[in-house]
C-alpha cells in the first residue's frame, strides 16, 4: 500500500520492542464483541492510483463545469478567474500541509499570511479588524448575530428580507436552540431594497439588524441611515457581503457605519466547488473585538526583539475557555484565507478597482440586452454584477430547460425560496469578468425562445 | 573535463570557523530568509493581474461609488510568488517531517487527492446548479456516505457539517431534537470528561445545554460507576471521544451506552481519533447515537495550517430521522438534493440547514479518493500501523519520561507522557521547544488536562521505522537535556526563524492589522 511505509520485518521488529506478540494484542481493550476479524465485507480493496483516477474522472465527467457552457449563476457563489499562482502558492506543501499555527516560532509563514489576511479584510470592509477567517459567510453571518447579543445582552435580532436564504435558514435552526428570537421577511420584487421597513421595526430589544450588501436581488442601498437608525436605538448593524469583488467600486459597509461586517470570501480566490470549501469573514471595530469568535493574529515581538506573528486572544475561544467561549469554532479556513490573500495581493488595489469595473460594466450591458428581449424585465436599476429578472413565465422550470441545452442561466427564486408565488418568475443572473458577449447572446435567443 | 577557461573560477576549500556575532548586511541567515509585509513591499499602484480595457458603461451603482481609498497593496506576480514562497519556508509541514500532534493526526496527504479534487467537473460547478447538471457531485457525496456509514456501522450520515466543532453541534443539535420530539424538554445536562477536546463543552454551551464533569479512573478512562451514579431524568446525553485523548480505549463504551439509553439520554462520541480504530471497529457496534468524523484527519485531507475542515456526522437509527439539510438521495438511478422543499412528509424531523449549499464538496472528493485508494483493506491497516507506532514511540520513552498509564497496557494511536520528574522552572514547554531545534514541529502540549504537564505524541501511520527511530532518538535526547536541567533548553529555540515569541505582550496591547498607509510606489 503504497501510503504505508512499514514493511512486515519492521512491524516484527516493532512489536518485540513492545513485548507484543501481534497487532491484536495492542487492541485488547477493544470488546471481544466489538471486533471485526477482518476487512469490512461488501467493501472495495485497496485500488491503485490510475484506477481510482478513472473512478473520479468518470464521476467528474458527469458534472456540467461552468466553464463549459454560458454560465450566470450567482446568488453567494461566484465565478471569477483566478490567477495561476493563486493555486500554485496554496498546493505548497508548507502552506498545504501545515497545522493551526500553535508554535509560533515554525509557524511564521502561515502566521504573518494570517496577518496580512486579516489587514486585507479590514481593509476591504472598512473595518478596524478582522479575523483570520470563518468555515463561511452563512456561520459567520450567525456569529455575527450571536455576537450582537452578547455585546448588547438583547436577544432579538432583525433580518432583512434581502438577506441570503440559506444565511436566514442557517440563523433560524441555530435559534431555535438558543432562544433568540428572528424577525424575518421574504424580499420583495420591489427597486430598492427594504431599508425602511426594517427601520421601523428596529425597538429597544434589538440586538441587531442583519442586511446584506449588495442584496440577494443585488440591489444596492446605503446603509448610513439604516446604522443611524440602529445605534438610536443602541443596536448593532451587521453587514453581510457575498460577493467581495463589489467593494472594489462601491462604498465599504465600515465605511457607512456598520458595527460587525460578515461576508463570504470565496469569489476571491477560492473556485466554486459545489459550495465548499469557502472562507468566512469577520470584521468589527476595535472595541468589540474581545467579544469576536474564531482565530486572531497579532504582531509580537521574539526573545531577540525581532518582530513575529502569534496567534492571540485566546481566551476567547474553546480550547482555554471551554463552555465560556465566544464560539464553540476551532477549524477556520485558513488554506482558502490564503487563496484570497494572494489574489488580492496580485490584485491590488489597481486592479481590485478595475476587476470590479469590468464586473459592472459587462453586467450592465447583459443587463441592456436580457431586458431586451420580450418577457423579460429588469428588476432591480441598482446593481454591481448581479441583477435580477422577472420573466413572463415560471424561473424555475425555464431554468430546467435551458440546462438541457447547456446554457446555466441563473438562480431562479423559485429554487431558493420554494412557494413563494409572488417571486415564482425571478431570476437572479450574476456576470463577471468571465462572462462574454457571445454567452449573453446565447442566453438571449435562449430565453426568446422560451418565453415566446 | 570541460574545456571551458576556468581560469576565473576558484574552487571553494572547506575550512571551518567560527562566525561568532557576524551579521548580515539583509538580516537573512542564507537560506533562511526574512520577509517583509505585503503592506511595506507592495504599492496600491502595482499590480500582478492584467485586464483588457474597461468597457465604457454608465453607473447603476446607486451613487455609492467608493471614493475613498481601499490601502490594498499590489505585487507583480513575481513579486508575489517569492513573497509567499519565502513565506512558505518558514513553516513547519508533514511534507518536511514528523509531525506528531496528538489528536490532530498529522498524516501524509496524497497528492492524487488534490489531482482529483481539482477537476473541472467537481471544482468548477456552482452549488445552485440544476441537479441535472451534477449527478457526478451528488454521486461522490453518496459514496462517500456509504463508506462512512459503513465504515462506522451507523444508519445514517449528515454530510454538511464544515468541520469538526461543526460536526459536534450537528450531533447535539440531533439530540436536542430527539429529546424534544419525545416531550423530554427537561434534560438539559451534557455530561462530559474532564479530558474532553475545548470544542465538547464549547460546542454543548453553544447549543443550550449546561456541562457537568464525569470524574476519569486511574487508569485514565470514564468512571462508569461515577456516570451511572449521575444519570437520571434531566441528563440530555454524554460526550464521549472514543479512544479517548489519552489516547485509551473505553473499554466501558458499551456498558457506557447501554446505561446511558436505560436512563433516556443519547451517547455522542467526538471521533477526532477515530484513525486507530477504522476498518477495525465499528462505533455503531458500541452503541454510539452519533459521531463526527474529522475528514482532515482519518481522511487525510489537508490541514491547510488551520483548515478547511469537514465534519460529516454519522447517526444511529434513534437520530438519522432529525438530520441537518440539505442531503442527498437516490431514487432509481438519479440523485435528488433534498432541500427546504423536497424535506415534505418522510423527513419533517429535520433539525434544519447548519451551513449555506451542500457541504464541504472539495473534502469530499479528496477524502473519497483516499478511501477508494486504501480500500476496506488498507484503512484496516491504517489502523493498525498507526497504533502500532504509538506504541513503538510508547514503549521507547518509558525509561526517561513518566508514561501515567503505560503500566496498565497498550495506547491506542498516541502516547502520552508527563513532565513529572522534570527539575524546577523546566517543564513541557522546554522538551517542546527542544524538539524544535531537532527539527521536529512538538506534540501537542499541555492537553489533555487530566496529564500533569501532558505531552501527547500522535505519529500516524505515514511514518517509517527509520523515521520513528530517528524521532524517538531526538525525543530521548531532548529529554535527557531537560531531565538534567540543561539551561540551553530552557531558551530553546535556537535554530528556527523566531526564538521564543512573546505572546503576553501581543495579548495586553493587541496588534491586529497593518495600519500603514500604502503608497502609490513600491517602497525600496
Amino acid at each position: 500500500m503504497r501510503y504505508l511505509p512499514l514493511t512486515q520485518p519492521d512491524r516484527e521488529a516493532m512489536l518485540g520492542v513492545i513485548g507484543a506478540k501481534s497487532i491484536d494484542d495492542l487492541f485488547v481493550d477493544v470488546p471481544a464483541s466489538a471486533v471485526l476479524d477482518g476487512p469490512i465485507p461488501g467493501l472495495p480493496m485497496h485500488a491503485s492510483e490510475l484506477a481510482v483516477e478513472r473512478h473520479m474522472t468518470k464521476l467528474a465527467a458527469k458534472n456540467l463545469a461552468a466553464g463549459a457552457a454560458p454560465f450566470f449563476l450567482g446568488a453567494g457563489a461566484y465565478r471569477h478567474h483566478v490567477p495561476a499562482s493563486v493555486d500554485h502558492i496554496i498546493q505548497r506543501g508548507e502552506f498545504l500541509t501545515a497545522y493551526t499555527p500553535y508554535q509560533p516560532e515554525i509557524a511564521q509563514g502561515t502566521l504573518q499570511m494570517m496577518f496580512e489576511f486579516q489587514s486585507q479584510i479590514a481593509r476591504l470592509l472598512g473595518c478596524d479588524v478582522a479575523n483570520a477567517s470563518m468555515y463561511d459567510g452563512s456561520t459567520a453571518c450567525w456569529e455575527a448575530i450571536t455576537m450582537a447579543r452578547r455585546v448588547t445582552k438583547r436577544g432579538k435580532a432583525i433580518l432583512s428580507g434581502g438577506l441570503h436564504p440559506h444565511y436566514v435558514s442557517v440563523a433560524n435552526t441555530m435559534a431555535k436552540f438558543t432562544g433568540d428570537q428572528l424577525v424575518t421577511s421574504l424580499p420583495t420584487l420591489s427597486l430598492t431594497p427594504d431599508t425602511d421597513d426594517l427601520i421601523a421595526q428596529i425597538d429597544d430589544d434589538t440586538s441587531c439588524v442583519v442586511v446584506q450588501y449588495p442584496d440577494i436581488l443585488g440591489r444596492i442601498a446605503d446603509l448610513s441611515k439604516l446604522a443611524e437608525a440602529a445605534h438610536a436605538k443602541k443596536a448593532l448593524l451587521v453587514a453581510v457581503v457575498t460577493e467581495p469583488v463589489a467593494l472594489g467600486a462601491i462604498k465599504a459597509p465600515g465605511e457607512m457605519g456598520a458595527d460587525i461586517v460578515v461576508g463570504e470570501g470565496q469569489s476571491l480566490g477560492v473556485g466554486l466547488q459545489f459550495g465548499g470549501p469557502y472562507v468566512g469573514l469577520f470584521a468589527c471595530s476595535e472595541k468589540l473585538v474581545r467579544q469576536m469568535p474564531g482565530r486572531l493574529c497579532g504582531e509580537t515581538v521574539d526573545a531577540e526583539g525581532k518582530r513575529g506573528y502569534v496567534l492571540t486572544l485566546s481566551t476567547r475561544e474553546q480550547h482555554i475557555r471551554r463552555e465560556k467561549a465566544t464560539s464553540n469554532i476551532c477549524t477556520s479556513s485558513v488554506l482558502c484565507a490564503l487563496a484570497m490573500s494572494v489574489h488580492m495581493t496580485l490584485l491590488g488595489e489597481k486592479g481590485l478597482r478595475q476587476l470590479a469595473a469590468i464586473n459592472h460594466a459587462t453586467a450592465s450591458a447583459a443587463a441592456d440586452r436580457l431586458a431586451s428581449v420580450p418577457g423579460v424585465e429588469l428588476v432591480t436599476p441598482t446593481f454591481f454584477n448581479e441583477f435580477t429578472l422577472k420573466l413572463s413565465k415560471e424561473a424555475r422550470p425555464v431554468v430546467r430547460q435551458l440546462a438541457d441545452q447547456g446554457i446555466l442561466a441563473g438562480v431562479s427564486l423559485g429554487r431558493l425560496y420554494p412557494g413563494a408565488d409572488a417571486l415564482a418568475n425571478g431570476l437572479i443572473v450574476a456576470v463577471t469578468e468571465t462572462t462574454t458577449q457571445e454567452d449573453v447572446e446565447t442566453l438571449a435567443s435562449a430565453l426568446q425562445e422560451v418565453l415566446a | 573535463m570541460s574545456t571551458i577557461n576556468q581560469s576565473g573560477w576558484r574552487p571553494t576549500t572547506p575550512e571551518a570557523g567560527e562566525a561568532g556575532d557576524l551579521s548580515t548586511f539583509t538580516g537573512n541567515r542564507a537560506l533562511m530568509l526574512d520577509e517583509a509585509l505585503i503592506f511595506e513591499i507592495g504599492s496600491s499602484e502595482t499590480t500582478g493581474v492584467d485586464f483588457g480595457e474597461v468597457p465604457a458603461a454608465p453607473s447603476r451603482l446607486g451613487g455609492l461609488e467608493r471614493s475613498a481609498e481601499i490601502g490594498l497593496p499590489g505585487l507583480s506576480e513575481p513579486e508575489t510568488v517569492r513573497h509567499y514562497t519565502r513565506l512558505s519556508r518558514q513553516n513547519y509541514a508533514i511534507d518536511l517531517g514528523l509531525f506528531p500532534l496528538g489528536s490532530c493526526t498529522m498524516k501524509h496527504n496524497p497528492r492524487l487527492n488534490e489531482r482529483m479534487a481539482r477537476l473541472p467537473g467537481f471544482a468548477d460547478i456552482h452549488p445552485l446548479a440544476p441537479v441535472d447538471t451534477v449527478q457526478g457531485a451528488l454521486e461522490v457525496i453518496d459514496q462517500l456516505a456509504h463508506w462512512l456509514i459503513t465504515l462506522t456501522g451507523m444508519q445514517a450520515v449528515a454530510m454538511s457539517p464544515k468541520a469538526g466543532a461543526h460536526g459536534e453541534l450537528c450531533g447535539i443539535l440531533a439530540i436536542r431534537s430527539a429529546l424534544d420530539a419525545q416531550g423530554q424538554q427537561h434534560r438539559k445536562i451534557l455530561l462530559v470528561p474532564t479530558s474532553a477536546h475545548g470544542t465538547n463543552p464549547a460546542t454543548a454551551a453553544f447549543a443550550g445545554f449546561s456541562v457537568e464533569d464525569i470524574p476519569a479512573t486511574e487508569d485514565g478512562r470514564v468512571d462508569l460507576e461515577a456516570l451511572k451514579a449521575r444519570l437520571g431524568p434531566d441528563i440530555a446525553g454524554v460526550m464521549i471521544t472514543n479512544p479517548n485523548t489519552c489516547g485509551l480505549f473505553e473499554r466501558d463504551m458499551k456498558a457506557i451506552s447501554d446505561a446511558v439509553h436505560a436512563a433516556g439520554g443519547y451517547v455522542y462520541c467526538d471521533g477526532a481519533n477515530f484513525n486507530a480504530i477504522v476498518g477495525r471497529v465499528r462505533p455503531g457496534d458500541l452503541g454510539v447515537d452519533a459521531m463526527h468524523i474529522n475528514l482532515h484527519k482519518t481522511f487525510s485531507t489537508p490541514h491547510g495550517g488551520g483548515g478547511p475542515g469537514s465534519g460529516p456526522v454519522v447517526l444511529s437509527a434513534a437520530l438519522a430521522p432529525y438530520a441537518p439539510l440539505p442531503f442527498v438521495e437516490k431514487q432509481g438511478d438519479k440523485f435528488h438534493l433534498v432541500e427546504e422543499e423536497t424535506a415534505g412528509e418522510h423527513h419533517a424531523g429535520t433539525f434544519g440547514r447548519m451551513t449555506a449549499f451542500n457541504g464541504q464538496m472539495g473534502m469530499f472528493t479528496r477524502a473519497l479518493t483516499y478511501i477508494l485508494s486504501h480500500g476496506a483493506d488498507g484503512l484496516r491497516q491504517v489502523a493498525e500501523d498507526s497504533v502500532l507506532n504509538a506504541n513503538y514511540i510508547l514503549r521507547s520513552m518509558t525509561d526517561v519520561l513518566e508514561a501515567p498509564f503505560a503500566k496498565y497496557g497498550p495506547c491506542m494511536h498516541e502516547a502520552i507522557f508527563s513532565d513529572k520528574g522534570l527539575p524546577e522552572g523546566l517543564s513541557t514547554i522546554d522538551i517542546a521547544k527542544g524538539l524544535i531545534d531537532e527539527g521536529y514541529h512538538p506534540m501537542t502540549v499541555y492537553f489533555p488536562l487530566v496529564v500533569h504537564g501532558a505531552m501527547l505524541v500522535e505519529p500516524t501511520e505515514t511514518e517509517s521505522k527509520a523515521a520513528l527511530d530517528q524521532f524517538i532518538g531526538a525525543f530521548r535526547s531532548v529529554a535527557a537535556r531537560a531531565k538534567n536541567g540543561d539551561p540551553t533548553i530552557k531558551t530553546a529555540p535556537h535554530f528556527a526563524p523566531r526564538r521564543r515569541l512573546d505572546e503576553t505582550l501581543a495579548a495586553r496591547k493587541p496588534v491586529l492589522a497593518w495600519k500603514g498607509a500604502v503608497t502609490a510606489e513600491a517602497a525600496e
